[in-house]
């Protein structure tokens, strides 16, 4: 079967919802002309107006999805980087976000912001940066992290029937990474993927770290340590079911993710295990993550800064040890 | 401005070896508003840049090799090779800040012309962006802001016809920038962003009275972006004979051909001047070329916090 990308599952999820659903539009900066990654190639062409360019305006553009999908419409705002959400979020979580609470149940929000995260590409601190963990602090807000091309396509079919705002955080190091076609299909929010089976060290990692965990598994298999890697796939609602269940049988939790450490997705899923697998554990919730400093643009130390599989395969090490 | 398109024709060559890194956005074609601008300026002034920042930071004197060497990523770049392309800082040329969100460093050229206007009096803040960052809520709360408390701050709206992909008129239904500042009564002009004489002579008119206390003023260069948005846009979005056209009208070529014309130099002095820039710059690329990349340990150095 032919190979598809991340960026074309995207590609590909975008066309079928607006074929499917009339409601759909797409709002963002150069999305007629594609985008600077092709998310929305083509889509101009074939959905006219219900594709909009904006100017760069990202606090408004997000507003005006918020309130296109006040008004019944499925928008998809795209937020090219995540760095750049930092100027929408006022209206992401002070109106968006909180919509349907402060209505007293009135309204629904159906918004679907789709970015993206990731570092690796010497573009420097502002355009790098993991900012998922600021958006589970929002009630409100669903927020998606695929880490492979089927949940990219599949989630963001999700997103576009869910009836609160979904966050789809991409990765931009993933976009053109290939993979077997699989029949696109919704992915359930709220599931996560057991992404290999093992018995001795369960690894929860999202995004592009989730590829990490992979590899340094597949190493540590070699010598008899069997891990198992857990990609939650959704941040909010999380499946804690799936990764409780896994440290009760290993005994053993690491977290690993690109963004900052501190203050990171990572330590929620920690607190979240002690509280409901303490007496599993053999030992403290390993977590991993990028240090406590912005994205350098210099080659040596943005390499130093993301977190890769030999980390990984270390924190395994030493918590089998 | 032969060190600027010079500098940068070898950073669009190293880009394409791998040995300038990431996201690179060239000003190849719009030198003249960089030089004519800071042409005007005092070592006391303070400059801010946007994404397509190296012709600003060159043209306040910035040392070629470490521009070069911190688009390499290198521990003796300006920013000891964290920043990069987008990110140069100069504080020794009064260059306090460029940024890769586009609009973010108008809000900060206001906040430091405040402050400037107490601790430097005739000292003038000047931030360059392009026509895309006109439509930014930071451009046009600012341009409120400036007027109301009569900044000394200089916008300079080099105006190149795009953002990324986009034509401008697909942005927005106001065709000349400095109509904006008809709104709230800031002086404004529109020059030939591709004559730097005429943008010298602009910017000199504009900062004359921000310099006595008045303030603030909008420069809007008309030019063209003479290759892709970033380094590797094929640009597919324009049509060929719109860049022949602007070609027609290089700022560099045009500036020397004119002064040759005017009898200012002789046509061997004007290929001198390009001899001396490109041999400057090819210093430049191997001091930087030679230079070590920073150590582990400056990954965690200077964070603050
Ligand atoms: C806040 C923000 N939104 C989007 C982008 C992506 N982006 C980078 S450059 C650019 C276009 C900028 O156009 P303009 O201001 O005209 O500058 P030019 O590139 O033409 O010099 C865009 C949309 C960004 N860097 N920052
Ligand atoms: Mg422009």
């Amino acid at each position: 079967m032919a190979d598809t990308t991340y960026i074309g599952a995207i590609n590909d999820a975008l066309a079928s919802a607006m074929r499917r659903d009339p409601a759909v539009r797409i709002v963002g900066e150069d999305v007629a002309e594609g985008g600077p990654f092709g998310a929305t190639k083509g889509l101009a062409a074939e959905f006219g107006e219900r594709v909009r360019d904006t100017p760069i305006s990202e606090s408004s553009i997000m507003g005006i999805g918020a309130g296109m999908a006040l008004a019944g419409l499925r928008p998809v705002v795209e937020i090219m980087f995540i760095d750049f959400i930092t100027l929408a979020l006022d209206q992401l979580a002070n109106q968006a976000a909180k919509a349907r609470y402060m209505s007293g149940g009135q309204l629904r929000c159906p918004l679907v912001v789709r970015t993206s995260v990731g570092a690796g590409t010497r573009s420097g601190a502002q355009h790098s940066q993991s900012l998922e963990a600021w958006l589970l602090h929002v009630p409100g807000l669903s927020v998606v992290m695929p880490a492979t091309a089927a949940d990219a396509g599949g989630l963001l079919l999700s997103a576009l029937r869910a009836d609160d705002p979904v966050v789809v955080v991409e990765n931009k190091e993933l976009y053109f990474r290939k993979e077997p076609r699989v029949d696109l299909a919704p992915v359930p929010i709220g599931a996560a993927a057991v992404r290999r089976p093992g018995r001795d060290v369960t690894c929860v990692a999202t995004s592009r770290t989730v590829h990490e965990a992979l590899a340094a598994a597949d190493e540590l298999a070699r010598d008899g340590t069997e891990v198992e890697v857990i990609d939650p796939r959704t941040l909010h609602p999380l499946d804690l079911d799936t990764i409780v269940g896994s440290v009760r049988r290993t005994h053993r939790c690491v977290v690993a993710h690109e963004a900052v450490r501190q203050g990171g997705f990572g330590a929620e899923v920690a607190a979240l295990v002690q509280e409901h697998a303490f007496d599993a554990l053999d030992a403290p919730v390993a977590r991993l993550g990028a240090p406590y400093a912005p994205v350098p643009v210099s080659p040596p130390l943005e390499d130093a800064y993301l977190v890769r599989a030999p980390a990984i395969a270390a924190a395994v090490r030493s918590l089998v040890a | 401005m032969w060190l600027i398109r010079a500098f940068e024709e070898s950073v669009s060559e190293l880009v394409g070896t791998g040995e300038v890194v990431g996201l690179v956005h060239v000003s190849i074609g719009q030198e003249a508003s960089a030089v004519g601008v800071c042409d005007v300026l005092e070592a006391r002034d303070r400059v801010y840049s946007g994404h397509r920042a190296h012709g600003h930071v060159l043209a306040r004197g910035a040392d070629p090799t470490a521009v070069m060497a911190e688009l390499m990523g290198k521990a003796t770049g300006l920013c000891g090779g964290k920043g990069g392309s987008m990110h140069l800082v100069d504080v020794t040329h009064g260059v306090l800040g460029a940024t890769g969100v586009v609009g973010g460093t108008i809000p900060l050229a206001l906040g430091t012309a405040l402050a400037l206007r107490e601790t430097a009096p005739g000292a003038v803040a000047v931030v360059f962006f392009g026509d895309g960052a006109v439509q930014t809520g930071y451009f046009h709360e600012c341009l409120n802001m400036a007027a109301l408390w009569k900044a000394p701050v200089l916008l300079v709206c080099e105006n190149n016809g795009y953002a990324e992909f986009t034509p401008r008129s697909a942005h927005t239904p106001v065709e000349r920038v400095t109509r904006h500042a008809e709104t709230y009564g800031i002086d404004a002009r529109t020059v030939d962003g591709n004559d730097v004489v005429a943008v010298r002579e602009a910017a000199a008119a504009l900062v004359a009275p921000l310099r006595g206390g008045g303030g603030p003023a909008l420069l809007e260069c008309l030019t063209y972006r003479m290759r892709g948005h970033y380094e590797g846009d094929p640009a597919r979005y324009r049509e060929a004979s719109e860049l022949a056209e602007w070609k027609a009208k290089d700022p560099v070529r045009r500036c020397a051909s004119a002064a040759v014309e005017r009898g200012e130099l002789s046509a061997d002095d004007a290929a001198a001047c390009e001899a001396a820039a490109r041999r400057a710059v090819a210093a430049a690329v191997a001091a930087a070329r030679s230079a070590p990349f920073p150590p582990p340990s400056a990954l965690t150095e200077d964070v603050g916090g």
